[in-house]
């Protein structure tokens, strides 16, 4: 789906490929890590306009729910159906197979407000040095 | 580190734990593994294999001398009269209206020294309540907790690797206890656990708990034994129907109301809170503790509401997925008079979700495979 360095991140570690009709929207391989076993990912309707920022979705492990927010703003034209059956996709391909949703972007302007993959990755490390 | 960790309870595990790279919580003061790599997999091991738990953190107290089996019959709902030595139970202890102080194991290794195993939140309560129902009895109470590691070997391998080890183990019984030198230190081990599978738990002195920890694992890893967490202990006991002190039963609750009548021997002579339980028999309890069992998908939560007819009928006390049906399960408190297979509703992220009321447990293990 997307090669990570083709990519834009929230600090929430969303990822969101692409600027056209169809904004693939996933977690960083970091989140699926961090999440551990996904048993249940709670698909947003089709149809549902979103704003940048907003839960639009749920996975959950054995242990916990976690919010998915929603890199851009727009509507959501297609769901990833494959984690109904089988959601420890987004365990084994956070990247590709594990994506969520896919956004008709509103303003793709916000795309210039999220990190490229180079300072996603400086914000894991720095987090990785000041937080835990 | 944080400082909040640094003040947490470690037990002689804690190092074991890092170097295989696990993820350590705080569960009632004390820092434990949550899982080392993954609750599915440590879960599914303890199952079909078997799974090596740090259980340090519960306590150890024993009673000794004269007065101790009449001492354990006035605190105990359960009848420890009918133990012989190398012999255990479970059991529940309950004050005079027939709640919950904590639940425990008993062990009688002689015919005047017990070992009960009780929960580590519960362990200073339990300790207060222990002394002031002792007194003026003859016996003797010493918590060893402080210098003992437990840990439990669990699951359908347990027997043939704890048997490569020590022989005699092959022949323990179920909830069968018995003493032996490890490592030239006094150690129980019983037969008992809190997964649904067969299994041991050995309690030995912190200085040989990771000697014996390393074994186990070296013995088992070949055929799949792998060290499990917290996370994995919690979905394998509610799968089992057992019951966590402090979430699922509380000095609230009866066990006639959580469904452990069995544990309730009115007629073993008297005992703390046998008046209020024999009541509570005649009328029948007005809620039990019901499993539920999502018919859609979803995964329930602790504290997630339960509705009848679409009103708030109770809440659940345990919830989580359960790998081993791949479906939402919990337990919570709700009319006695309901039947199996009501149809009810979970609520999940504000949306209530279709459900069904079972008679705990949720998995039952085939027997014929275990001795």
């Amino acid at each position: 789906m997307a090669k990570p360095e083709s990519c834009r991140f929230m600090k929430s570690h969303e990822w969101v490929a692409g600027e056209g009709a169809d904004a693939a929207v996933g977690v960083s391989d970091h989140a699926q890590s961090e999440i551990s076993d996904v048993v249940f990912v709670e698909l947003p309707k089709l149809g549902r306009r979103v704003k940048q920022g907003e839960a639009v979705c749920v996975i959950e492990s054995v242990k916990a729910a976690f919010d998915i927010y929603s890199p851009l703003s727009g509507e959501v034209v297609a769901v990833n159906e494959a984690l109904v059956k089988d959601p420890a996709l987004v365990n084994r391909s956070p990247q590709e197979e594990g994506w969520l949703f896919k956004l008709k972007p509103s303003n793709p302007a916000e795309l210039e407000t999220l990190m490229s993959w180079g300072q996603y990755k400086e914000f894991l490390e720095t987090a990785a040095t000041h937080g835990h | 580190m944080s400082a909040t960790a640094a003040e947490l309870r470690r037990t002689p595990l804690n190092e074991r734990h890092r170097a295989l790279g696990a993820r350590l919580v705080d569960f009632h003061g004390w820092e434990l593994p949550i899982q080392y790599e993954s609750i599915l997999k440590e879960h599914e091991a303890v199952r079909r294999d078997a799974g090596l738990f740090d259980v340090s953190h519960m306590g150890q107290v024993w009673a000794r001398g004269k007065g101790a089996l009449a001492f354990l019959q006035k605190v105990n709902a359960n009848d420890v009269a009918r133990l012989s030595p190398g012999q255990a139970l479970y059991s529940q202890l309950t004050n005079e209206n027939g709640g919950i102080v904590d639940d425990v194991i008993v062990s009688r290794l002689e015919s005047e020294r017990y070992l009960v195993v009780v929960n580590a939140a519960t362990r200073a309560g339990d300790l207060a309540w222990f002394k002031k129902q002792a007194a003026g009895l003859p016996v003797e109470l010493e918590d060893a907790s402080d210098s003992f590691g437990m840990m439990a070997l669990q699951g359908p391998l347990a027997n043939e690797i704890a048997a490569s080890l020590y022989p005699e183990l092959a022949g323990l019984p179920r909830f069968g206890a018995l003493e032996r030198r490890i490592f030239e230190q006094p150690a129980v081990i019983t037969r008992t656990g809190y997964t649904g599978e067969d299994g041991f738990e050995f309690i030995v002195p912190n200085e040989i708990a990771s000697r014996l920890w390393d074994n186990l694992l070296l013995k088992g890893r070949s055929v799949g034994l792998r060290p499990c967490g917290l996370g994995a202990r919690d979905t394998l006991r509610l799968e089992a129907g057992l019951l966590l002190y402090g979430q699922d039963i509380d000095e609230e609750h009866t066990p006639f109301e959580a469904g452990y009548g069995w544990v309730v021997k009115l007629d073993k002579g008297d005992f703390i809170g046998r008046e209020a339980l024999r009541r509570q028999k005649a009328e029948g309890p007005r809620r039990r503790l019901w499993g539920v069992k999502l018919l859609e998908r979803g995964v329930p939560r602790p504290g997630a509401a339960v509705l009848l007819e679409g009103r708030r009928a109770g809440t659940l006390c345990s919830a989580t997925f359960s790998p081993t049906l791949g479906t939402g399960i919990g337990m919570g408190y709700l009319d006695a008079g309901l039947a199996p297979s009501t149809k009810v509703a979970v609520e999940l992220h504000g949306r209530p979700v279709s459900a069904q009321l079972v008679r705990p447990p949720f998995y039952k293990r085939s027997e014929e495979t275990h001795g």
